[in-house]
């Protein structure tokens, strides 16, 4: 009964806040990641090179799915605004299902910039279905396939320090997110910029102009501080022995 | 097309969403859920022709690298063969395939991955030399050292005090507070998704 009240909080949330953004914007704070993304969208189309975007391995049917939804709005953005380049972006996924959606989120992108004559269903790739087989063909399309930059998005654990380890060996810069704790603290330390915890969620937000993803940070944001309030209130109580 | 999947899969989504808090959508999200099993088994059959198709459009284009492309279509090929003739668990098919390369090629990507964080750690101060990257270099060398065994037992301090007090406290507070945002992440990435805002599967 608790999930559904909070589910349909939400609901409702997201669809007043939504409302309420669309009439008056609000600024979101500075992600270095998201300026460095943004900045390698319109430089591998001058540079003639491709981005890699890789999506990790999380499976449809489970929680970590929520990851890989995040990295298939980033996909579709990216799609859009490089289709037109002579080295289009090519996406890799270690999941089947993952990688029936990056193609078809590929040739949406494809289509919303109406060249979908030049979508080739080569460019969105499964590499493996193992976590560690995965990260060999990623390591592959980084280092041999003339790529600018590599962006790691989705769930990654360990496996994540091998395409890290790749793309840096081919002078690849890297950007990376992960909702899996081994694969954050690994992309911490081995990716130029990495986005830590929620930030991967963000991502629809930077990229996009609809207030609906704006309006869903708002939504964390609400739901995060009653998550504290909650936290200090039930410690506090504790402490002085009513629960 | 796109309309008619957007709307099948908000539907989907919202009928099997029902079936975990109202007892008389229960049988239908069963039975949504039984076929989304057998896509998602059809699914990779596709991921795995999608991964044949990669590699031979590389053999027939002569591409860098290709004889290791041949090799991967052959594998699989052979792998198919007597999977279907032994079936996969057959214990001559756990010997030569599971026992004998997957695990062996995973092992050793394991082990490259080892010296491959070791030397990213040492390279991270080269990197970005920040207050960030200088505690999570002391924090993680810390508990390493405080990890070690001595013959007598526990390293004094570091392991019986330091160790716990900073793996128990400070890092577990973190993680469930990292994981409390990506939850919260995933709750409204998939409100998106159930609505139709978000659509994987397409659409302009």
């Amino acid at each position: 009964m608790n999930a559904f009240i909070i589910l349909i909080l939400a609901v409702v949330l997201l669809g007043v806040v939504t409302l309420w953004k669309r009439r008056s914007s609000s600024a979101i704070r500075e992600i270095p990641a998201f300026t460095r993304l943004i900045r390698s969208l319109g430089l591998s189309i001058e540079d003639g090179k491709r981005l890699h975007i890789s999506l990790g391995h999380g499976r449809m049917t489970d929680g970590r799915g929520g990851s890989a939804f995040a990295g298939l709005a980033l996909l579709r953005n990216v799609a859009e605004r490089t289709s037109v380049s002579d080295m289009p972006s090519v996406a890799s996924a270690g999941d089947s299902t993952l990688g029936l959606l990056t193609q078809d989120t590929l040739e949406a992108g494809y289509q919303a910039a109406g060249v979908e004559d030049a979508y080739v269903h080569t460019i969105g790739r499964v590499t493996g279905l193992t976590p560690f087989s995965y990260a060999a063909g990623a390591m592959y399309i980084s280092q041999n396939e003339n790529v600018s930059t590599t962006i790691v998005l989705g769930n990654l654990g360990s496996e994540a320090g091998l395409i890290a380890d790749a793309s840096e060996r081919a002078n690849v810069p890297l950007i990376g997110a992960s909702d899996d704790l081994a694969g954050q603290s690994i992309l911490f330390t081995s990716a130029q910029e990495a986005l830590i915890g929620e930030e991967l969620f963000a991502t629809g937000a930077y990229l996009n102009d609809d207030a609906v993803y704006s309006a869903s940070l708002t939504v964390q944001d609400v739901f995060r501080w009653v998550i504290i309030v909650g936290l200090i209130v039930g410690a506090g109580l504790k402490f002085i022995g009513i629960i | 097309m796109r309309v008619v999947s957007a709307v099948i899969a908000i539907a989907v989504g919202l009928l099997v969403l029902l079936g975990y808090f109202l007892p008389v959508a229960v049988p239908v999200q069963t039975i949504l859920l039984e076929w989304a099993v057998i896509l998602v088994a059809v699914a990779a059959v596709v991921g795995v022709i999608n991964l044949a198709t990669v590699h031979a459009d590389k053999v027939r284009r002569r591409a860098k690298d290709g004889i290791y492309s041949a090799m991967l279509i052959m594998g699989m090929i052979v792998a198919a063969g007597l999977g279907l003739a032994f079936k996969p668990q057959n214990s001559f098919m756990q010997a030569i395939f599971l026992n004998g390369i997957i695990i062996p090629v995973e092992a050793s990507l394991l082990a490259l991955l080892t010296v491959t964080l070791l030397y990213t750690a040492i390279r991270l101060l080269r990197r970005r030399a920040d207050a960030m990257s200088i505690t999570f270099i002391v924090t993680a060398s810390l508990i390493f050292f405080a990890s070690a065994t001595l013959p007598f037992g526990d390293m004094p301090i570091l392991g019986t005090l330091i160790r716990p007090w900073v793996s128990q406290i400070l890092a577990l507070g973190g993680v469930r507070g990292i994981l409390i945002g990506v939850s919260l992440g995933t709750l409204l990435t998939g409100l998106r998704v159930l609505f139709g805002i978000d659509r994987p599967y397409g659409g302009k």
